[in-house]
Formats: C-alpha cells, sequence, structure tokens
C-alpha cells in the first residue's frame, strides 16, 4: 500500500461516513433538537454511535441525563483505539490534543491496517476527510429535516434503521450476536417499567456474563 | 437544558479519548476491559435498535415505523449500504400511513 492508496482509501470512506450524517443531521432534528444543536454534537462530540445514541434516547422521551450516560458508554471503545494509536504515532503537545478530538472507529481502522511508515499519513487524512464530511452531511441532513414532514416521510423508521445498520457489520462473532440478542430483550423487557432512555443504560448488562467468562 | 446534554456529551467523549493518549497503556490493557468496551456498543446499539422500532413512552407498538425497520433490517443484513437501509426503512413507513384507512 502506498501514500497515494492510503489517501485514497481516506477519502473514500469521508465520503461514505456522509451518508451516516445526513442520516444523523435528519435524526437529531426529528428528536427536536435545533440544526444549531445537532451540527454542535458533529463538531464537538464528534463520534457517530455516541450522537445517535444521545438524540435517540432524547427522542424517545428520555432523560437528558439517560441520553449523556447512553453516548458516554458507547464513547468508552475510543478510549482504547487511542491507546493503540498512542503507541503507533506517539504524538505530543497540541498535536495530541488534535489527535485526540480524531480518535474513531474509521481513523484508527486506517492508521492500524496502513504500513507503519504511513500510519501517520493514514490517521491524518481520514480525520480530516472523515470531519470535514461528517459536518458538511449532518447540516445538509438537519436542514433538509426542518423543513420537511418527519413522520409522514417516515424518518423515525429510519432512525432505528440506522442503528442496526451500525449494528450490523460489528456482529462478527457468536458471543458478539449473543450479546446483541441479549441486549434487544433486556430493552424489551424493561421499556414497560423504566422510564425513556434506561432501557438502553440496563442493557449494557448483556455484557456481563462474557466478560465474566474471562 | 439540552445544550447542557450537547456540551455534557461532547465533553465527556473528549475526556475518553483523551484518557487514552495520556493514561499510561498498561492501566488499559486489561483482557476484560477490552472484552466489555468491544461488546458494549453490540448490546447498547441493539437496545437503541428496540427502543426506536418498539417503545412509545413506556408502551410497546407494532406499527408502520416497526415495519420500516424490519425492512431496513433485511437490507442490513443483505449487506445494504448504510444510506440504503436508512432509506428503505422510510420508504416503507411512510408508504404504509400513505395507504388511508
Amino acid at each position: 500500500m502506498n501514500r497515494r492508496r492510503v489517501v485514497r482509501d481516506a477519502l473514500a470512506i469521508g465520503i461514505a461516513v456522509g451518508a451516516y450524517g445526513l442520516g444523523f443531521g435528519a435524526a437529531g432534528v426529528t428528536a427536536g433538537l435545533s440544526v444549531l444543536q445537532t451540527s454542535a454534537l458533529s463538531l464537538l462530540v464528534f463520534t457517530g454511535a455516541s450522537q445517535f445514541a444521545l438524540v435517540g434516547v432524547i427522542g424517545a422521551g428520555g432523560s437528558l441525563l439517560a441520553g449523556v450516560a447512553s453516548a458516554l458508554l458507547l464513547g468508552s471503545r475510543n478510549t482504547l483505539y487511542a491507546v493503540r494509536l498512542a503507541g503507533l504515532l506517539g504524538l505530543q503537545g497540541p498535536r495530541r490534543l488534535l489527535a485526540a478530538q480524531g480518535t474513531i472507529d474509521e481513523t484508527t481502522a486506517m492508521a492500524t491496517g496502513a504500513p507503519e511508515e504511513l500510519a501517520g499519513v493514514a490517521f491524518w487524512v481520514t480525520f480530516a476527510a472523515v470531519y470535514g464530511c461528517w459536518n458538511l452531511a449532518t447540516l445538509i441532513g438537519a436542514l433538509g429535516a426542518g423543513a420537511l414532514d418527519t413522520r409522514a416521510l417516515g424518518l423515525d423508521a429510519a432512525v432505528g434503521a440506522a442503528f442496526l445498520a451500525l449494528l450490523a457489520p460489528q456482529i462478527r462473532n457468536r458471543t458478539g450476536g449473543l450479546v446483541a440478542v441479549a441486549g434487544a430483550a433486556i430493552a424489551a423487557v424493561a421499556i414497560p417499567f423504566t422510564s425513556a432512555g434506561l432501557p438502553v443504560l440496563i442493557a449494557a448488562i448483556a455484557v456481563v456474563p462474557a466478560v465474566a467468562r474471562r | 437544558m439540552t445544550w447542557l446534554a450537547v456540551l455534557g456529551t461532547a465533553v465527556g467523549c473528549y475526556a475518553l479519548k483523551l484518557a487514552g493518549w495520556s493514561l499510561p497503556a498498561r492501566w488499559l490493557e486489561n483482557e476484560r476491559l477490552r472484552e466489555a468496551a468491544a461488546l458494549l456498543p453490540l448490546a447498547l446499539l441493539a437496545a437503541l435498535v428496540v427502543v426506536q422500532t418498539l417503545g412509545v413512552g413506556r408502551a410497546l407498538s407494532l406499527d408502520a415505523r416497526a415495519a420500516g425497520v424490519l425492512v431496513g433490517g433485511i437490507a442490513a443484513w443483505r449487506r445494504a449500504p448504510f444510506i440504503v437501509v436508512v432509506l428503505v426503512a422510510a420508504v416503507t413507513a411512510a408508504a404504509l400511513r400513505a395507504v388511508p384507512r
């Protein structure tokens, strides 16, 4: 893999992420956030699943605290990505503070997948491409959804489908499948008994058997 | 209040990222911690699918929205691109609602 190939792949990932960004922008406004709030999430939080979780819980009428807690639980995997990237790129000072914001699924996959001498290029180019596309697409999606009748267009179904689309490629083995099924079942049982937002947090206990077995 | 949640999530998610860059690596090289971080998104995303598909407050409801997510799920299972999954779900729900009854 040469430098050119790395840059081309990074740009392709950026464009693909744009599709999620459109979906997120629409989901944010559908959940009742303003265009500015939705865009601020993409600019400042910049980790897709966490952002979707926050607006999903708010849209379902859950407490803001439950929404933030769900977002942080989903964001915890970035901590482990950062450990790998720190070992690979070894940055210091302001560059490290900037790189921290870019520590997400896509940049980690590209940096760890590239030849070692190109890891830095792969990380920074992917970060730039994904950040640009994600934020532009969020704004377009938010403005678009704000101008439309989201229920008549079925955008509420699009939010559930977006979570499914995020989930499907992550199920790579039997343990993953079992944890997902258990999480879904726990949430379904919890919905009638807890206030909105809590079923998602309670579903986190689905990982306990798999982790305890280790 | 919504702004507080937006900024709280921003600060929290950035702190989680920065922690991995700053803490000694051996603190985080725990096998169980890795497994938990890898599996948590699966449990939470699956729960979010259920809440967004069936939940209406504290009630469960099977309606046009659920039908849309089901069709989107078939597309996701067939490895369709994200935008296709989302679009077929929305179109299905919209079409069912447009049918006069």
